[in-house]
């Protein structure tokens, strides 16, 4: 019988679990994030091996999710020099690489850009023929200057070769590595460079993070096969993700949706993930979490990965209540992870969601007594507590019919039950820990968007996206026979005669 | 009389593109390239300084300039710098004029932002005007063109350096040959035309259409005395655009598809909040076009119809709105120019194929008032 464990790297906690063979959760612990990131995981490792009295040897996959590239992004830390390499002069110099960027982050991956003649038309013609020589001089010129090399030539979704041939000159002239962007994004040069770019600086990030997990696994005798999460969902091999690490960006909502998920047993409903200081609440339909429609921004920077559609609002366990004149304001501050020093039950002076909770609503926690406070202004902030739930829970579901709803978090001891537009009002076990399972969960995906010049007849383009689909979530680490391709759509490129067209496919498979 | 003038720094140029997104009404592609590029040329070549109709001369030479082609081109195949430069001494040659000023032709979308990165780089002032007062899928929808004027001499330029200098003999040639030229330009071009004397101007364009886009922005960022919070902004720019909330609901149903150069199709919503139990749908062709609740008329082109994101209120065009998507569709009055039978015309339903009258949104929305 093999295990899978779980771990979720956050800012604050890093949260492990250990599931069995049929994906029940044997144990979860929560224990500190340490600045270097590699501890923090190994002592996460044997807390929860020790709290399941699993041995090492029985882990047969471990997973984790993590939002070190995020946060070395966000905080401009940790990040490789970047060189870019742009291909599609005499077009794009309107807007040159890295325009619009904060200037701490142009700082941080250092400075090293070049347009050159190469790319191609929307229409497959060349848009200019490739300059080698120019390659080679801008090579030279980022010599010793770089880590990582990212190369966007224009419209390489319809057409990858001349990316292609710079990767090759690039890999022989420097011998770093290097982001291409066809692999990374699609139509929208400046969206897909920013994240190529992205990637080609966190390629040094997640190695670090990876070497300190897969060090900590072998330190332990656990002999699994590691993986990561990613911002859909599923799962990516070492190797994969050490290639896109920019792709576990956002894995975070996403690891708390599919746990909660598991841990309930739906497919279907709203997860209302409440913490200290906010409510995240995202969708689940049909087992993953709806994608928001907007341009994805990380750390100031516009880029076009698809992320869930989470609705922040500002109420969390730790939420402080003030009261005036016989009215009641809640927050929207918060104590945050203070609350075990300030809350009132824990012999703090600050009223907080949490205290209301506990006299009102009737939660628990164990070994503390619900203190005492005013009865109207408990019952004011419970009714304030019951609204602004609701009126979130209603923004945030898919139609007008009451919703199953999945409590997660520390903090959702403050939520009433009995919540309107509600249908069952599911509190999971380990619900503290629903980012570990769901980082410990995991299909493998491969997607692919790409832009094919059809007449007529699409069924060849559909079956190469498919294929190349396919293929991606072999090579992401999916079992051959079980991958599906799970979504298909088609949209025209405007204005070109109906002959362009934009062919998004995604497979799906279960862990080989 | 004092001529109105004031200056455009970089630091202004996102609320103008936000308003301009709105005047876009679902289409004339995204201002966010524009914006960069505007902002890039305005902190290389400093202010641009917009000027209003009252300002120009009769004799000044005003040329409108914006890109021509498909939005999807656009964002990946990004103009050249030198693209405006040789536009404006293309249409210098051509027209055997020196150009004074620089105008949108339409407000609405990315073509708002182009002149303004233009008047940066070859230093021009910026009328505070267009020829729509939104966004139109065709050429000849502007002002120009209902008051009789001509295309005039024609400028197309790509980023090869190619150059093509037409004069068609009226609004619909003029868009059949740019078609035809931009589609060999690699999809998209920069272009010049109705090129007019500052009188003729002053004759036909919509005044203060980019003072207008820029105070839309400053609503929906929250700037400046419009400190707002995220659901007072809709309200906030229906008071400052006289205009009209027609809805808020969910994406239930999309459909679009590509045909003959526009993306049409059609959204329905299922109403949210206080319009529930109602159900509503969008007809759009590039641009929302047409409105309805629950099979009754709530607006129609030329009149403006604009898809917000119900919470920020900032706006969603019809290539990004998504199935499950909340939103408040609103209806503006189009301008005057557009509400004269030639103007319906032009521009009216029937143009497009929709077999509805053409009904002014305000009249609708107090007629729904009456009765309700």
């Amino acid at each position: 019988m093999g295990f899978r464990i779980g771990i979720d790297v956050g800012g604050t906690n890093t949260d492990a679990v250990i599931l069995d063979d049929q994906l029940r959760v044997i144990a979860s612990v929560k224990s500190p994030t340490t600045p270097q990131s590699g501890e923090g995981v190994a002592a996460a490792i044997d807390a929860v091996l020790e709290a399941s009295g699993v041995s090492g040897e029985l882990i047969t996959h471990a997973m984790l999710g993590t939002t070190h590239c995020t946060n070395a992004i966000v905080e401009r830390r940790g990040l490789g020099r970047v060189g870019v390499l742009r291909l599609g002069a005499p077009a794009t110099s309107a807007v040159p690489p890295l325009e619009g960027w904060p200037a701490d982050l142009r700082a941080a991956i250092d400075e090293h850009a070049y347009v050159v003649p190469g790319g191609f038309e929307v229409d497959g013609r060349e848009l200019s023929a490739l300059d080698e020589g120019a390659v080679i001089e801008s090579c030279e010129r980022m010599r010793g200057k770089v880590e990582a090399v990212a190369v966007v030539g224009v419209f390489s979704p319809i057409n990858e070769g001349h990316e292609e041939r710079v990767a090759e000159i690039v890999t022989e002239r420097l011998g770093v590595p290097v982001s291409r962007s066809a692999r990374v994004g699609s139509l929208g040069l400046l969206e897909r460079e920013n994240a190529t770019i992205l990637n080609a600086a966190l390629m040094r990030t997640l190695r670090s993070m990876a070497d300190g997990f897969v060090g900590a696994l072998s330190a332990r005798g656990i002999r699994a096969e590691p993986y990561f999460g990613q911002n859909d969902g599923t799962l990516m091999q070492l190797d994969y993700a050490l290639e896109y690490p920019v792709l576990t960006i956002g894995c975070g909502p996403t690891n708390s949706i599919r746990g909660a998920a598991h841990l309930s047993g739906a497919t279907d409903a709203l997860v209302v993930d409440i913490g200290g200081t906010t409510t995240d609440i995202g969708v689940l339909v049909a087992g993953f979490p709806r994608e928001s429609s907007h341009a994805a921004e990380i750390g100031g920077i516009r880029t076009n990965f698809r992320m869930p559609d989470v609705l922040s609002v500002g109420l969390g366990g730790g939420t402080i209540v003030r009261s005036s004149a016989g009215s009641v304001v809640l927050g929207p501050d918060s104590v945050g992870y203070r609350i075990t020093g300030e809350g009132l039950a824990f012999g703090g002076s600050t009223l907080t969601a949490t205290d209301v909770a506990m006299t009102v609503g009737g939660a628990t926690i164990d070994g503390i007594t619900a203190p005492v406070i005013d009865e109207q202004i408990g019952k004011a902030v419970w009714s304030q507590i019951s609204a602004a739930l609701e009126e979130a829970i209603d923004r945030m579901k898919p139609n007008s019919a009451p919703i199953d709803v999945i409590l997660v978090g520390g903090g959702s001891i403050i939520a009433p039950n009995g919540l309107a537009g509600v249908a069952r009002l599911i509190r999971p076990e380990h619900f503290g820990a629903a980012n570990a399972v769901g980082a410990a969960l995991g299909d493998i995906a491969g997607q692919v968007e790409k832009v094919y010049l059809v007449d007529g007849d699409r069924s060849h383009s559909v079956a190469d996206a498919s294929a190349e689909a396919i293929a991606r979530a072999r090579r992401a680490g999916a079992d051959p026979d079980t991958i599906e391709i799970t979504a298909l759509e088609e949209l025209p490129v405007a204005y070109m005669d109906g002959n362009a067209v934009l062919i998004r496919a995604r497979a799906i498979g279960h862990l080989a | 009389m004092t001529a109105s003038s004031r200056l455009i720094t970089e630091s202004d140029v996102d609320e103008l593109a936000l308003g301009a997104a709105v005047l876009g009404t679902g289409g004339g592609g995204d201002p966010h390239v524009g914006s960069l590029i505007a902002k890039r040329l305005i902190r290389l070549h400093g202010p641009v300084r917009m000027i209003g109709l009252d300002a120009l001369d009769d004799d000044d030479f005003v040329v409108p300039i914006g890109g021509i082609g498909a939005p999807s081109v656009d964002i990946e195949r990004i103009m050249s710098e030198g693209e405006f430069a040789h536009a404006l001494a293309a249409i210098e040659r051509g027209a055997g004029q020196t150009p004074t000023a620089v105008m949108p032709i339409e407000v609405g979308g990315g073509n708002s932002m182009i002149p303004l990165a233009a008047a940066a780089i070859c230093r021009l002032p910026l009328v505070d005007a267009d020829a729509m007062g939104r966004a139109f899928p065709e050429a000849q929808m502007v002002t120009f063109h209902l008051a009789g004027y001509g295309p005039g001499t024609t400028v197309l330029v790509d980023h090869h350096g190619n150059e093509v200098i037409s004069r068609p003999r009226d609004g619909a040639w003029s868009e059949r040959l740019a078609r035809a030229v931009t589609v060999e330009m690699g999809g998209a071009a920069t272009m010049i035309d109705y090129a007019y004397s500052g009188a003729i101007v002053k004759e036909c364009a919509i005044p203060g259409t980019l003072t207008k886009a820029a105070e839309i922005g400053r609503i929906l960022l929250g700037r400046g005395s419009a400190s707002l919070r995220d659901d007072e902004r809709i309200a906030a720019l229906c008071d400052e655009l006289g205009a009209v909330r027609l809805f808020d609901g969910k994406v239930s149903e999309l459909q679009r598809k590509f045909e003959g150069g526009f993306t049409k199709g059609s959204a329905e919503l299922e109403g949210i909040g206080s319009y529930r139990g109602s159900g509503f749908r969008l007809d759009f062709q590039n641009e929302m076009l047409l409105a309805r609740r629950d099979g009754l008329l709530a607006a129609v082109t030329p009149d403006l119809i604009a898809v917000l994101d119900i919470s920020t209120g900032h706006p969603i065009t019809t290539e990004s709105l998504r199935y499950g998507a909340r939103v408040t569709v609103i209806g503006m009055p189009c301008n005057e120019k557009w509400r004269t039978p030639c103007g319906i015309e032009n521009a009216g339903p029937a143009h497009f194929g929709y077999d509805v009258m053409w009904t002014p949104v305000e009249e609708i929305a107090a007629a729904r008032r009456s009765v309700a």
